[in-house]
């Protein structure tokens, strides 16, 4: 008998019928809402018979267009949740007040405060931004695909399988209760014994791994597959930001692997590196995560400055104003963001002297970053601006961001930030940033090189509606949260005594739902643009008058992007070759060698998630099992040789006829 | 191995991948590398065996700085890292990367060691506090 017990224990661990939260009636209809969408999403997959096509086209696929198209789709649904969370905190805040204790218990609210920072920066800005880099990079830079295409999709995939076990807490047992970064004591074994924190940590470590080896492959391909004549001090300046993110998630991430893995030891092996037993010290966690915390800030917001950078120079019709100041600024950002970390924690008390050098580096990084903003400006004076949706998002991005900066070196003074740490005002500080920058950019990003991966554009009024939505919506949200700040409120509380300070969070609500107007008004536009895809069409590749390479080829891209590697003789390349009456070659085609699609990447990827699944309910059995199977998996990919083919001289001929027909039916 | 033109690598390039720009290093570059390297392990043997130095300050020294000699012995002969391989990457890689290590490092101790003397409870002599 005690047999039995003890197998089913190592197969099921802690596992058991209690761990679905079946009384919790919010996400008992969240789940039911969850299963009818999926029985329809598969019955509509079967029905057209689409399953096929979605593996070989799409799961599978190697193609860089496809998976960072992918990397958009999971930071959208990714968005969608996290923004759900953001709006049951703004609802149960402007509700609980005094004898109303809102509608969400303490337990509740903190895992829902913790999922939505996890999410929206693991799994809808990272997302976003590797999938705007792994789409735009090698067309800008005149190649056919990353350095290692089986990578990428594998990273792909480990980024999602994190995402889905952060989805599945959701229903089965628990998310973390203790901030997005976790801080030990709180989340070390006495403090959390439930499985809350190992889904935090196994969903970071996967998607880590992923994110590590995209940030590998985007590094070589930058370095090693541009088009021959571009120079590093010829790259796009968006090409420029993305070496420099990738070099620093190459540098930064390992950091949080070894701090989640110490975690992780304290949490499974008993082991005291952030408890205060056996010399070990919860002080040491906050300094090293935030060593991988700060230049993560940057990870995120340099692809978005050089979003902004191409946008700008596009609809001004002028050269970037400072080119090389810019690159200067962004490699000046890079090393900086090394040595500022101590800003998040200044109250832990390391004393005046650490205090006052990492106040003064922060304050430092401010100059290359209002430099690049000092470019902006410059680069629209005198240029003829259209305002298109990408430049209306920028310069909503402009204003905003300046005020968030500014707080920013607020918070950077010691002094002020004893006053201020761990109040709203930090809460609105790093939203003010995000949103201003990161979020404001992925939609300038998506409404500007929209119509180069789907071929047509998206709609302009449903677009503005979006954008006037979420700017308006941002301020009334976040600057109620500046004032609760002033007035010494803190961060992450379910429920206040005072109640006059109820007025500002239900303005802050107001906030939020306007922003969820936005969102709304973005999906519209996506939907109607797609109805409207034959007005909306973009034929000649080129629909805003370009100035990067990416413009150079149809929309969408064909699956070589390039029927012949461009040759650069100048910044702006593609510009260039328009302003010297470049001719588009009709003829002379020959076969493309390209990488094969595999299922590799995608199993091994479901493989990790399983075994972190089966690793967070400590059972052993089947992480045995899965840990065999994922080297078993490795070994046999290795024996696949199977991996290059070429596109027939042929199909080459064939697809640029077409581009060539529609280019004179169009003129 | 650097001056290699790009021509020449579309036509060939195709079906093996290996990279054309890395120095593979001759036979005597090995051998060098390998009695340059037998020397520096034999030295510290000998210190710590021999005990040939009394004060153990000065021997550790000693052994870390030899031991540093070894890494950037390896990093010469066997990985072939020199200002001009890879077009200058890879020394540029590892300058960064010595800058991050030394930074994270340091950067730590010098926190850790502020933060440990003024908030952990423990029968600290009080005048020592920085």
């Amino acid at each position: 008998m005690s047999e039995h017990f003890d197998l089913s224990k190592m197969i099921f661990g802690r596992l058991s019928w209690e761990a679905i939260p079946y009384h919790e009636p919010i996400l008992i209809f969240t789940f039911i809402g969850v299963i009818l969408g999926g029985i329809v999403v598969v019955g509509a997959l079967s029905y057209f018979k689409l399953w096929g096509p979605l593996w070989r086209n799409w799961i599978t696929s190697i193609d860089h267009k496809k998976i960072g198209i992918m990397y958009m789709i999971l930071g959208l649904v990714m968005f969608v949740r996290g923004f759900a969370d953001a709006l049951m905190m703004r609802g149960q805040q402007a509700l609980s007040f005094g004898d109303n204790m809102g509608y969400l218990p303490p337990h509740h609210y903190d895992q829902v405060f913790t999922a939505h920072g996890v999410i929206m920066i693991f799994f809808f800005a990272m997302p976003i931004v590797t999938g705007l880099m792994n789409y735009i990079v090698p067309l800008q830079i005149g190649a056919r695909d990353v350095s290692f295409p089986f990578l990428n999709n594998f990273s792909f995939w480990m980024t999602a399988s994190g995402a889905a076990l952060v989805m599945v807490s959701l229903f089965v047992g628990e998310f973390a209760k203790t901030g997005w970064l976790a801080y030990p004591p709180l989340s070390g074994i006495m403090q959390s014994p439930d499985v809350g924190v190992d889904y935090y940590i196994w969903a970071l470590q996967i998607a880590g791994v992923g994110t590590l080896l995209s940030g590998v492959n985007l590094i070589v391909t930058i370095i090693k597959m541009r088009a021959p004549g571009m120079t590093m001090m010829k790259m796009p300046v968006f090409t420029w930001t993305a070496l420099c993110t990738n070099i620093l998630i190459v540098a930064a991430f390992p950091i949080l692997t070894a701090v989640l893995a110490m975690l992780s030891c304290d949490r499974y092996l008993d082991t005291n590196f952030f408890t205060s037993d056996l010399g070990g010290s919860a002080m040491l966690y906050v300094n090293l995560i935030w060593i991988w915390g700060h230049p993560e800030v940057y990870i995120l917001v340099l692809p978005v400055f050089g979003i902004f950078s191409e946008v700008v120079a596009t609809f001004c019709k002028k050269r970037l104003f400072g080119y090389t100041s810019m690159v200067y600024a962004t490699v000046v950002i890079t090393i900086l963001s090394y040595i500022v970390w101590l800003h998040h924690f200044f109250t832990m008390g390391a004393g005046a002297s650490v205090n006052s050098f990492f106040g003064i580096s922060t304050m430092i990084i401010s100059i290359p970053t209002g430099a690049k903003l000092f470019n902006w400006l410059f680069t629209m004076y005198h240029g003829r601006i259209r305002f298109e949706l990408p430049m209306v998002w920028t310069v909503g991005f402009m204003v905003t961001f300046v005020i968030g900066g500014m707080t920013g070196v607020m918070l950077a003074v010691p002094a002020a930030d004893f006053v201020l740490h761990n109040s709203l005002f930090l809460i609105a500080h790093f939203h003010n940033v995000i949103i201003g920058g990161v979020v404001f950019g992925a939609f300038a990003a998506i409404n500007y090189w929209f119509p180069k991966a789907f071929g047509f554009k998206l709609d302009y009024k449903w677009g503005l509606a979006s954008f006037w939505f979420w700017f308006v919506g941002f301020w009334v949200a976040f600057t109620p949260l500046y004032v609760l700040g002033f007035m010494g409120v803190t961060r992450r509380m379910s429920h206040f005594d005072d109640p006059s300070l109820q007025i500002w969070f239900q303005i802050a609500a107001v906030g939020g739902l306007l922003v969820a107007l936005g969102i709304a008004c973005f999906f519209i536009q996506i939907g109607v643009s797609f109805m409207n895809r034959k007005k909306l069409a973009d034929v000649t590749g080129d629909p805003w008058d370009g100035r990067t390479l990416e413009w150079s080829t149809s929309s969408p891209p064909p699956d070589y992007n390039f029927a012949f590697t461009p040759v650069v003789h100048e910044q702006d390349a593609w510009f260039d070759m328009k302003k010297n009456g470049f001719k588009r070659p009709t003829e002379g085609f020959i076969a493309i060698h390209m990488p094969k699609n595999t299922g590799a990447g995608f199993i091994l990827a479901m493989i990790s998630a399983a075994i972190g699944f089966a690793l967070i309910w400590h059972m052993w059995l089947p992480v045995i099992v899965c840990f065999a199977a994922l080297i078993a998996a490795v070994i046999i990919h290795t024996f696949n040789y199977n991996r290059d083919y070429h596109i027939p001289a042929d199909e080459v001929v064939a697809v640029e006829n077409e581009r060539t027909r529609l280019l004179s039916s169009h003129v | 191995m650097s001056n290699h033109n790009h021509d020449a690598h579309a036509h060939h390039g195709d079906h093996d991948h290996h990279e054309d720009d890395t120095p593979h290093g001759s036979l005597y570059d090995y051998v060098v590398g390998f009695v340059l390297s037998v020397i520096l392990t034999a030295i510290p043997f000998w210190l710590v065996m021999g005990k040939v130095i009394d004060d153990k300050t000065v021997l550790s020294l000693i052994l870390l700085g030899i031991g540093a000699v070894q890494i950037v012995v390896h990093m010469v002969y066997f990985l072939h890292m020199s200002p001009k391989s890879q077009g200058g990457w890879n020394l540029m890689a590892l300058i960064f990367t010595l800058v991050l290590v030394v930074i994270t490092m340091a950067g730590s101790m010098w926190v850790m060691y502020h933060l440990h003397s003024n908030m952990m409870p423990m029968p600290v002599n009080m005048n020592s506090m920085p």
